[in-house]
């Protein structure tokens, strides 16, 4: 009999080895406090606006000449931390409500291109041959399109919007991740425990998605993390060229568009923190991604 | 007649690879029990793990292919069967311990997991209710704290553990057959012995027939009732244990037998080898693949395959060379005074 060995401990899991570390990188702790808080607030505003309650101090989209006396807005001041712009809408609500949709985009977005390449990314590396080629030469045509004029064409296509725009990102984004996946199936599925899967009788959907694409997806996470700021940047610049959101809905891009043209004139506030928040959120993302990058990375283990 | 557990016959696989045809397995026969094991040694490249392979229908096709024979499991001939009605097959009927733990289980799954995987998918159980049959096997197999150890992943088991979670796995269906590719390779040598008591505690409770590839000629001394020694992708020897040990016929058995330490020699006595490379299979004669390296060649080995001559009780053996020269030129080697390793 083997001895009991010390086996009190709860079971470890392999993530809990990869949180160990990321604790330990400053920089991705930031990131994630960052990435949390602005979730928590997007959730509250998701069930607030799915049950018609309105969280924000005021109605978003109310127009108020009184606070816009010359239509250029006032100031930020302690009734509204943010200012209001041109048409007298206190920018504190609006930022708020723009976060919900920043956010519902790039998570969408990012659910799509993953739903999409962690499923032809695979299946591309498992049999390789012919549908490796097929799928393979049409991840480098998605390449090839110059991205933002592709963009651009499908939401033209689509019609500007909301739902256009995660559609758009989510089908331009998914051949990244197919590459990425399909590099590591092909040397995964060459490995005993798939073999001892297929002799244990499992078929080749079980082996795919059960057995090689779990033991693939750790450089997945990471770009994921990344992609999601991406994917709300490039929201952010087809409302800025007027194809993304539609007024009035606001998103950060959508206001940032909107108020760039009064920040010259003085009027600082207005495109100041609606930026503020976009940067902000794509840094959380974007550290978060490379601390998961190092914590993950099996070479600077200690 | 009734049928027999397992019936290869003429069992030839080859790959089909840009250099050119390799003939890892060529023409290979052999017959399986309930409750007996086959031996299967020879070494590195003389195409023991593809006749495996070739059982379970788990070559790489491209390039290998099973080109010629039959393998019969309780006279239904597998290789007619369509790749779903093999699947429930593999794991059921058959399993197959690998030969590297370390390798041989899925990092990012709970040994729970791996091991509960087959039950629920050729007995239809519940997850909840494979994994208590999984906590059970893991406690036959002399696992402590199975209840612990089933919710563990593989990185927090030693490789003699790992290598029980494998046969864990493997007997998990009861097959009939179970398929051990040098199952202790990998392992230092006091988990070999335990690994190998496993195994045949498990062989006597569920009755299976094993199959047992290995390089370890004493593992095979102690556990197998049969052996073939394969050579080149051929079968060079096949018979019962006692037999091909105390009486073996073919030259490379002699060179394999010779080429062992001895407890009873001197540790100043040099081992025999066995002189010269094995034989390039990409470039193989027709004739008998020992033939380069054997002392006992004859004009005619390089390009004729003898036929298998009947040597003793269920012996069988290909050699050229006549049986009566083939026992006395045995038996004038120096080295050679027959007996178990």
């Amino acid at each position: 009999m083997v001895s009991a060995e010390v086996a009190t401990k709860k079971p470890l899991s392999p993530w809990s080895d990869v949180w160990r570390r990321l604790k330990r990188n400053r920089l991705a702790v930031v990131g994630l406090v960052i990435i949390s808080v602005f979730l928590i607030v997007g959730s509250a505003e998701t069930v607030a606006n799915i049950a018609g309650v309105n969280l924000a101090p005021y109605e978003p989209n109310a127009v108020n000449y009184k606070l816009s006396p010359l239509g250029y807005g006032s100031s930020p001041s302690w009734s509204h931390p943010f200012g209001t712009d041109y048409l007298g809408r206190d920018i504190f609500s609006r930022a708020l409500v723009a976060t919900r949709i920043s956010l519902l985009v790039g998570i969408i977005a990012m659910a799509i291109a993953l739903g999409i390449g962690l499923v032809l990314g695979p299946v591309s590396g498992y049999y390789g041959g012919v549908v490796d080629a097929v799928i393979m030469r049409l991840a480098d045509i998605f390449f090839s399109f110059p991205y933002i004029l592709f963009v651009l064409l499908l939401v033209f296509v689509l019609g500007p919007g909301f739902v256009s725009v995660f559609i758009a990102i989510g089908l331009l984004n998914w051949a990244t991740y197919a590459r990425l996946v399909r590099g590591s199936v092909l040397s995964v599925k060459t490995m005993e425990y798939v073999e001892a899967a297929r002799a244990q009788g499992a078929s080749d959907l079980r082996i795919i998605f059960r057995h090689v694409l779990p033991n693939t997806m750790a450089p997945v996470y990471v770009a994921a993390a990344m992609g999601i700021g991406g994917a709300i940047v490039t929201e952010a610049g087809l409302s800025f060229l007027g194809l993304g959101i539609q007024a009035p809905d606001a998103s950060w891009g959508k206001m940032i568009a909107d108020y760039q043209s009064y920040f010259l004139t003085g009027r600082w506030w207005m495109l100041t923190f609606p930026s503020l928040l976009l940067v902000i959120t794509v840094f959380g993302f974007i550290s978060l991604g490379n601390g998961l990058r190092d914590a993950t990375d099996p070479k600077l283990k200690e | 007649m009734a049928d027999r557990l397992l019936e290869v016959k003429d069992l030839s696989t080859h790959f089909f690879t840009y250099a050119g045809v390799v003939r890892a397995v060529n023409g290979v026969s052999f017959t399986l029990d309930h409750g007996e094991t086959l031996g299967i040694v020879g070494e590195s490249g003389s195409g023991k793990t593809v006749t495996a392979l070739s059982i379970m229908r788990l070559v790489a096709d491209p390039p290998g292919k099973i080109v010629a024979g039959s393998i019969a499991l309780k006279g239904r001939d597998l290789l007619a069967l369509k790749e779903d009605e093999m699947r429930a097959v593999r794991g059921n009927d058959m399993a197959m311990i690998f030969q590297d733990p370390m390798t041989s289980l899925n990092p990012v799954l709970r040994i729970g997991t791996q091991i509960a995987e087959a039950i629920q998918l050729h007995q239809g159980k519940s997850k909840k209710e494979a994994w208590r049959l999984a906590a059970d096997l893991l406690d036959q197999v002399g696992i402590a704290d199975a209840q612990k150890r089933v919710r563990q992943y593989p990185f927090e088991l030693s490789g003699g553990m790992r290598q029980r979670v494998m046969i864990a796995m493997a007997i998990s269906c009861n097959p009939d057959i179970l398929i051990a590719d040098e199952p202790t390779t990998a392992l230092d040598v006091t988990i070999q012995a335990q690994i190998i008591d496993v195994m045949r505690e498990m062989q006597t409770q569920y009755h299976s027939g094993v199959i047992l590839i290995t390089h370890d000629l004493g593992v095979v001394a102690k556990v197998a009732d049969k052996v073939m020694v394969m050579y080149g992708g051929r079968t060079v020897e096949y018979g019962p244990v006692d037999e091909v040990y105390y009486n073996p016929h073919h030259p490379y058995t002699w060179g394999l037998l010779g080429s062992l330490p001895r407890l009873d020699l001197s540790d100043k006595t040099r081992l025999t080898p066995i002189d010269g490379q094995p034989p390039n299979l990409l470039t193989m004669s027709a004739g008998c693949p020992f033939a380069g390296r054997c002392p006992y060649e004859l004009p005619a080995c390089r390009d004729t395959w003898p036929q298998l001559e009947i040597v003793g009780l269920e012996h069988g053996c290909h050699c050229l060379l006549p049986s009566s020269e083939r026992v006395s030129d045995r038996d004038k080697l120096p080295r050679f005074t027959v007996g178990v390793a």
